[in-house]
């Protein structure tokens, strides 16, 4: 009964989206912080969904868009800063994430599987590298301070979080349904029969990689200027790459909507957790290794009660 | 004088890049697993073998034994835990296991870096040499231990290829990795192949540990940068291909050795890395891989 289940879940996430509308009257400015950082987040897992759940393939090199997007836009600002609006800044920031994109996918598409993996985790190191040998322009190792920041009320921030993440997720979720993401996942499936059916795989693909790339690099550039600051460890970092995989596959593969759920569990868990430490980090992967082992369709997966496909 | 450091400091860790590599190679080529935490079992052992050696003060032999055996149960571990029960899962899809492998990995790698954290700080920890002392050769003043390091290496990748070539149980690892099906039609439990090639990495990843503690230091911290260097080495050989592996780390190797020399330890990794994006890019089989 897919009538059934996706109404269920329709009228769930009606249900979400009123109480996250409301959450700023009732709760801290400290939780609207966490939030707006996880919706950013949520962000980053659903466009990697879209690229791997869609069309197969483990890009392990999620933060590279990230990165070009959010550096781009905060070099930007911290080099022209009041000549330059941000909005400007953060434009162009998505458009650097799009050629990112563009560059990355044109040599990573050519091959798949592990090599993909490691073609795209590759792009994430040189990234790295880059910032942190040309210091000068990009604050190296210490960060990068952004002069200026969307705005410093937490409810404002926290709404045009929300609203980005609402907007590109229903762009994203819309996506996955459409004709295109039909083609994507039955490329993902069998790549040679799609090929035969007539779909132009590599085209597709690319088109997902862009997309991907622009709502990372838009997502990564809003951050730098919720943060005020950019740094290696916060937007280029592997392990912030590993965080969003585990996000995307924990919420549930191929859903899109899950890939937010799994990205806000994992950033209210961490925080929730904090105080134990070096714990934290440890009791929520043994929740997501759990997760996966037993249930693989993740939470998503979970809600529908196991209505397994 | 610069040429004969190069020679030998690259000499060294390429030897170290190379047995690291060999052990995630295997595993590949035997059962197609990409074992994402081998960075966390090699620093495992390691930490394991800087604890006993040091702070319980057993001595560097013993010490290392210890992490030997810390690399073996890791490794063990990871096989119970975090890939056996999704190569005989039902309900994942056999195209999507691959990918549920290496999120396991990865998470139980995570767990493993996380743990040694909250145990044993972030500090860097460097594992009592078995070798001490310095001696000059060609005129470059070099640590005993970076000879006994590249010594140990070859021996433990010498004792793989014996055991791979020359004995039975050797072959039948060897006949799985090129026929799988083909290798239980002959009557050999698939299984007890992997738990055999399980054990062999256990040993390569904790041999590596344990010299990569005593010639470099690990904490923590190396445990991304290891599995990320082990995986590019293992794809710029050829997925599989233990030969090209061992040429890769010697690639890898020098060119890290003669940049932090020549140019400048700021941009070590960068040359291997675009190397891997050419190689990738002309030829992303890798340089022995078979497709």
């Amino acid at each position: 009964m897919p009538n059934f289940v996706s109404s269920r879940l329709f009228w769930i996430g009606l249900l979400t989206v009123v109480v996250a509308l409301v959450l700023p009257t009732y709760v801290s400015g400290y939780v609207l912080g966490l939030l707006t950082v996880a919706y950013y987040t949520a962000v980053f897992a659903m466009s990697w969904d879209l690229l791997f759940g869609f069309a197969g393939e483990v890009n392990f090199g999620p933060t590279f868009l990230i990165g070009v997007g959010a550096y781009t836009a905060g070099i930007l600002d911290a080099h022209f800063s009041p000549g330059l609006s941000i909005w400007l800044c953060i434009a162009a920031g998505a458009l650097a994430a799009v050629v990112g994109g563009v560059v990355l996918a044109l040599p990573a598409l050519r091959v798949s599987g592990p090599y993909f993996g490691l073609t795209t985790l590759v792009a994430v190191l040189m990234l790295q590298n880059f910032i942190v040998v040309a210091a000068g322009l990009t604050g190296g190792e210490i960060g990068l301070a952004v002069p200026d920041v969307i705005s410093i009320d937490a409810k404002t921030n926290y709404w045009i979080a929300l609203g980005f993440m609402l907007v590109s997720g229903a762009i994203l979720f819309g996506l996955s349904r459409s004709a295109i993401g039909l083609i994507l996942q039955a490329s993902g499936q069998d790549k040679i029969q799609a090929g035969a059916l007539g779909f132009n795989v590599t085209k597709h693909k690319l088109a997902a990689f862009v997309v991907s790339a622009f709502f990372s690099g838009l997502a990564g550039a809003l951050m730098v200027f919720y943060m005020g600051t950019a740094s290696v460890s916060t937007f280029v970092d592997v392990g912030v790459g590993v965080q969003i995989i585990i996000a995307a596959v924990l919420g549930g593969r191929r859903t899109v909507i899950g890939a937010a759920i799994g990205a806000i569990f994992l950033i209210g868990m961490g925080e929730l957790l904090r105080p134990l430490g070096e714990l934290a980090t440890l009791i929520v992967s043994v929740i997501a290794l759990v997760v996966i082992l037993f249930f693989p369709d993740g939470f998503l997966g979970m809600i529908r009660g196991g209505a397994k496909a | 004088m610069l040429f004969w450091q190069i020679l030998i400091d690259g000499f060294a860790i390429s030897a170290l890049y190379a047995l690291g590599a060999t052990g995630f190679t295997l595993i590949f080529g035997v059962s197609g697993v990409l074992n994402l935490s081998h960075g966390a079992i090699m620093v495992g052992a390691a930490v394991a073998a800087w604890a006993a050696a040091s702070e319980l003060g057993v001595g560097p032999y013993t010490g290392a034994l210890i992490g030997i055996l810390a690399g073996f149960i890791l490794a063990f571990a990871t096989y119970f835990i975090a890939v056996r029960p999704i190569q005989r899962s039902k309900v994942i899809a056999e195209s999507e296991k691959e990918i549920f492998i290496l999120t396991a990995t990865l998470l139980w790698g995570i767990i493993i870096q996380e743990a040694i954290a909250y145990l044993f700080t972030n500090n860097a920890k460097t594992v009592l040499p078995i070798v001490e002392g310095v001696t000059t050769v060609f005129g470059v003043r070099t640590p005993k231990n970076e000879y006994f390091t590249a010594a140990i290496c070859w021996v433990a990748i010498g004792l793989l290829w014996f055991l791979v070539n020359r004995t039975r149980r050797g072959k039948a690892v060897m006949a799985a990795s090129m026929n799988p099906r083909g290798v239980t039609l002959l009557g050999i439990e698939l299984s007890s192949i992997y738990l055999t090639v399980w054990a062999i990495y256990g040993l390569l990843a904790g041999v590596a540990g344990i010299l990569l503690g005593m010639f470099l230091g690990v904490s923590s911290y190396s445990v991304g940068p290891l599995t990320a260097s082990a995986f590019s080495i293992v794809v710029l050989g050829g997925l599989g291909s233990v030969s090209g592996s061992l040429i890769a780390a010697y690639v890898v190797g020098y060119l890290e050795t003669g940049t932090a020399y020549l140019i400048s330890p700021a941009y070590r990794t960068i040359p291997a890395l675009l190397l891997l994006v050419v190689v990738m890019y002309l030829r992303p089989q890798g340089l022995f891989g078979r497709r």
